[in-house]
């Protein structure tokens, strides 16, 4: 896996898919192809209220990739330094078998190029110090990035609180 | 070459402070204005896709001359100075016949408005019009009526607000960036927000209370809560006595209006408009009954804006952490404000053909009643209208009924559209002029009000594309053109801008830091006992209005209900998205491809009635049959039942749009024989007024 995370905080999420258009826009993307997604669910009543679930999608980076190791050509690749997941476009010959082998449908078709492209993170801009196009420019800042280890505290300070209403 | 510009985003009305990055002349990276703390390098959907905007091909490119009938999309591409002689020559006729005021313009108001409206002033038409009509011009009313200054007196401080009352204001999808962050702090902080709509929209997913009132309603909750407030002394009594002026006369005046008859209005058990008053009490001062925005809504909705803001006097919510504060000006902070060309130009001395400070003292003469524009048209009365100029507006699609208006425009000898998108009335234009977009502009230096005034600049970041120029420009060119060119002598932004500071302290290197200059070093807040400036004749807060009183308008007005739809009829209700701007967005390739098209809103119970599920294609027809059409159904339980609902702008007409070009329907053409509905009192459309019939499509 790679030592990065996004961690979305639903609570602050507002469902204004912002993030898609920041991801969009910063990846120069044609119509069609989507890194980052964010699925609404719903709404239903929770507690009387109404509630929809904004769920958002970017790429896991996972530790054995399916689309890795689904790559003939090995344009589908991990970073050694830090696991983010990246396609190498000269190697890519849009064969397609990892958007076949990805579970959860993140590498994207380029209708322009005719090659795979899928989310890094924003890589060039992490090597410059910054963060993800997502999640700099987030509204609610209901988007982290950072070490997955660090990002459970958020969760684990909110519910203190709340039982500690009760 | 990489550079980085500050800004003011132009995507919508809110024009968020920017940072824009440019590399060898192509802009690769928008984001809010890391400087401010508000900001902080957040941005909407919007404010990233203006970059899509700018490289669009189907924008405007060049300037364009009707050839065909107007609206049957026959141009010729024509250079810029063909295209203003061809206008200045038209106007020149019609000035010599009928004078300046035969001439018309409207925009979308806001801070950058000095130069085209100086350019009417110039030409000697007071003419001026903005789209406030469909917009908060109710709001504004109820506000000059109880303070005697307009909506802007006041901002909100949601960030220490203990609990928001939102009656539609639809925070968290018609956004404002900084107040949508800031109110997801007060709810991260365990603040309340109580929501209240004909449907569950985006805010009321994060809100700790949603009421899901009767359609038309507002008032007659406002008027529950406010006898519930007054009965059970739940008001602030200090701040009453020292600052209002008529709680008696509202008393007297609410009596009947108990919770248990706005139980009946609204569908909202009284209990719970009993619990919610005695709830809210509990938190003021730091309390906030949102007035309302877009409140072109029904034909009362000047009094539920009013009766917003008296709640907010009944909790004592004004100039207190937490509640609604005065915006301060740079005299409050000790400093000379801009200078405006405006003031150097001689004020027409005709009166305004629409009758707005004059006819209709009430209503206040600035932008006038775009809607009022029509008939004038039509009768000539009190004068004729011959030019119409539309400047980044588009009434066809704003206003209610675009045949309806077609009819006045018709008799019109010239229209002309400066606009950086397509828009339903430029394609209906005589002549269109492609203008710059806010990435390849510079606008006049902007006044920010607030606890701490400032001053911004929205600089040009890129070249303009094809052949756009800056509105500056544009008028410039006709003011040079129609004579009055003496007054337009800057030959730049920089010289404008120069010219603006002249006298402030402040210089134009100042905005290179940061691109903002702020006025004050701390926020400013007045004594709320003994130092708040109401413009009301009385200085105070008048519930009885001398204004509305001296015109024979009573200050409180008596409820009268709504009418209820008939059986498979339902109220049209419209609303946003949190991708799109009004009408403007729609082809935009980023935001289209978010939302392609819009859908209705149908209650589940009546859709089961009708045979509807979620995804049919559904039928909607106007109340007059004039006009229909076909659209995806989104069957929910989360809206009420009389009312049928689906987001703004939508079902475009453009065919050179050809995204957008026929996807969902445009609600502005349902809304048929309502062009001259309106309320009488704050003057807005009454665009709400609509009844549509919806079958499932064959």
């Amino acid at each position: 896996m790679s030592k990065y995370y996004i961690y979305q905080d639903v609570k602050r999420c507002i469902g204004c898919f912002s993030c898609e258009s920041h991801c969009k826009t910063k990846n120069n993307l044609p119509v069609g192809p989507r890194f980052c997604q964010i699925i609404p669910v719903g709404p239903k009543l929770v507690n009387n209220l109404p509630r929809i679930a904004n769920i958002f999608m970017p790429c896991f980076h996972c530790e054995n990739p399916w689309c890795v190791m689904a790559c003939p050509t090995g344009a589908m690749q991990k970073r050694p330094k830090d696991g983010i997941v990246f396609v190498d476009q000269a190697l890519c010959v849009g064969c397609k078998s990892c958007i076949t082998a990805c579970p959860w449908g993140t590498p994207q078709w380029n209708p322009e190029t005719g090659k795979a492209i899928k989310c890094d993170y924003c890589m060039d801009r992490l090597d410059q110090g910054l963060k993800p196009a997502c999640v700099t420019k987030c509204i609610t800042q209901c988007l982290h990035f950072g070490d997955a280890s660090e990002k459970t505290k958020t969760a684990r300070e909110r519910f203190a609180r709340a039982i500690a209403e009760l | 070459m990489k550079e980085s510009v500050f800004s003011i985003c132009g995507m919508c009305s809110v024009r968020c402070p920017i940072r824009v990055e440019v590399e060898d002349g192509i802009v690769k990276w928008i984001e809010g204005n890391p400087y401010d703390p508000g900001m902080a390098g957040r941005l909407c959907a919007k404010g990233s896709a203006g970059l899509a905007m700018v490289y669009d091909y189907e924008r405007p490119q060049n300037p364009l001359i009707r050839k065909g009938k107007r609206g049957d999309g026959e141009w010729e591409k024509t250079s810029w100075d063909e295209a203003l002689d061809y206008i200045s020559s038209k106007l020149k006729a019609i000035i010599d016949e009928f004078g300046g005021k035969a001439v018309a313009l409207s925009d979308r108001g806001g801070p950058f408005r000095d130069i085209h409206r100086s350019f009417l002033r110039a030409i000697g038409s007071p003419n001026y019009f903005n789209h406030d009509c469909t917009c908060a011009r109710n709001v504004q009313h109820a506000a000059i009526s109880l303070f005697g200054s307009g909506r802007k007196t006041f901002n909100y401080d949601f960030k220490n607000c203990k609990h928001l009352v939102l009656y539609g204001r639809n925070v968290f999808e018609s956004l404002r960036v900084k107040a949508a962050n800031t109110i997801m702090e007060l709810l991260d902080r365990g603040g309340k927000l109580t929501y209240i709509d004909v449907r569950a929209s985006g805010t009321a997913m994060k809100a700790t209370r949603f009421w899901m009132v009767r359609p038309g309603t507002d008032y007659a909750l406002d008027l529950g809560i406010i006898h519930a407030v007054i009965r059970d002394k739940l008001y602030d009594a200090e701040f009453v006595n020292r600052w209002v002026l008529g709680f008696k006369e509202l008393e007297t005046f609410v009596a009947p209006y108990t919770p248990e008859w706005a139980s009946k209005e609204t569908g909202i058990p009284s209990e719970e408009i009993v619990a919610f008053a005695h709830e809210v009490a509990r938190d003021k001062p730091a309390v906030i009954f949102h007035p309302g925005w877009m409140l072109a809504r029904y034909r009362d909705s000047f009094y539920s804006a009013r009766t917003s803001y008296i709640l907010n006097a009944l909790m004592g919510s004004y100039e207190t952490p937490g509640g609604l504060f005065f915006q301060k000006g740079p005299g409050d902070a000790g400093k000379k404000g801009l200078n405006a060309l405006l003031d150097t130009i001689p004020k027409p001395k005709d009166k305004r053909v629409d009758g707005c400070g004059w006819k209709y003292k009430h209503f206040e003469s600035g932008p006038g009643l775009l809607h009022l524009l029509y008939p004038a048209i039509l009768s000539e009365d009190p004068y004729p209208v011959k030019a119409y100029i539309v400047f980044r507006h588009d009434p066809l699609l704003a206003l209610p009924d675009p045949e309806a208006q077609k009819k006045a425009l018709d008799k019109l000898d010239l229209i002309v559209s400066i606009d950086s998108n397509y828009s339903e009335t430029g394609w209906y234009a005589d002549v269109l002029l492609p203008s710059a977009t806010y990435l390849e502009k510079s606008s006049v230096i902007r006044t920010g009000k607030g606890l701490k005034p400032q001053f911004d600049i929205r600089r040009q970041a890129i070249e303009p594309r094809n052949a756009a120029r800056p509105d500056w420009w544009i008028f410039k060119q006709l003011a040079d053109r129609l004579g009055v060119g003496e007054y337009f002598r800057f030959k730049d932004m920089e010289e404008f801008w120069k010219f603006q500071l002249e006298g402030t302290g402040v210089a134009l290197e100042d905005f290179d830091e940061k691109g903002f200059v702020s006025l004050a070093d701390a926020p400013i807040w007045w004594d709320r006992m003994k130092g708040l400036k109401f413009e009301t004749r009385s200085k105070k807060i008048e519930f009885v209005s001398s204004l509305l009183e001296e015109n024979n308008i009573p200050s409180f007005k008596p409820y009268e209900s709504p009418k209820t739809p008939g059986d498979g009829t339902f109220r049209l209700a419209f609303g946003r998205s949190p991708v799109h701007t009004h009408g403007q967005t729609q082809n935009n390739p980023v935001l289209h491809e978010i939302m392609p098209e819009n859908t209705l809103w149908i209650n589940a119970t009546q859709a089961e009635k009708l045979g509807i599920s979620s995804g049919d294609r559904v039928k909607v027809t106007s109340s007059d049959g004039s006009h229909s059409g076909i659209i995806r159904a989104n069957v929910t339980e989360f809206i009420h039942p009389e009312v049928v609902f689906m987001v703004h702008g939508f079902g475009r007409k453009i065919p050179w749009q050809t995204r957008g070009y026929n996807r969902g329907l445009g609600d502005y053409r349902f809304e048929t024989g309502l062009l001259d509905v309106f309320d009488p009192v704050g003057g807005a459309n009454a665009l709400l007024e609509c009844f549509v019939k919806v079958e499932k499509a064959k």
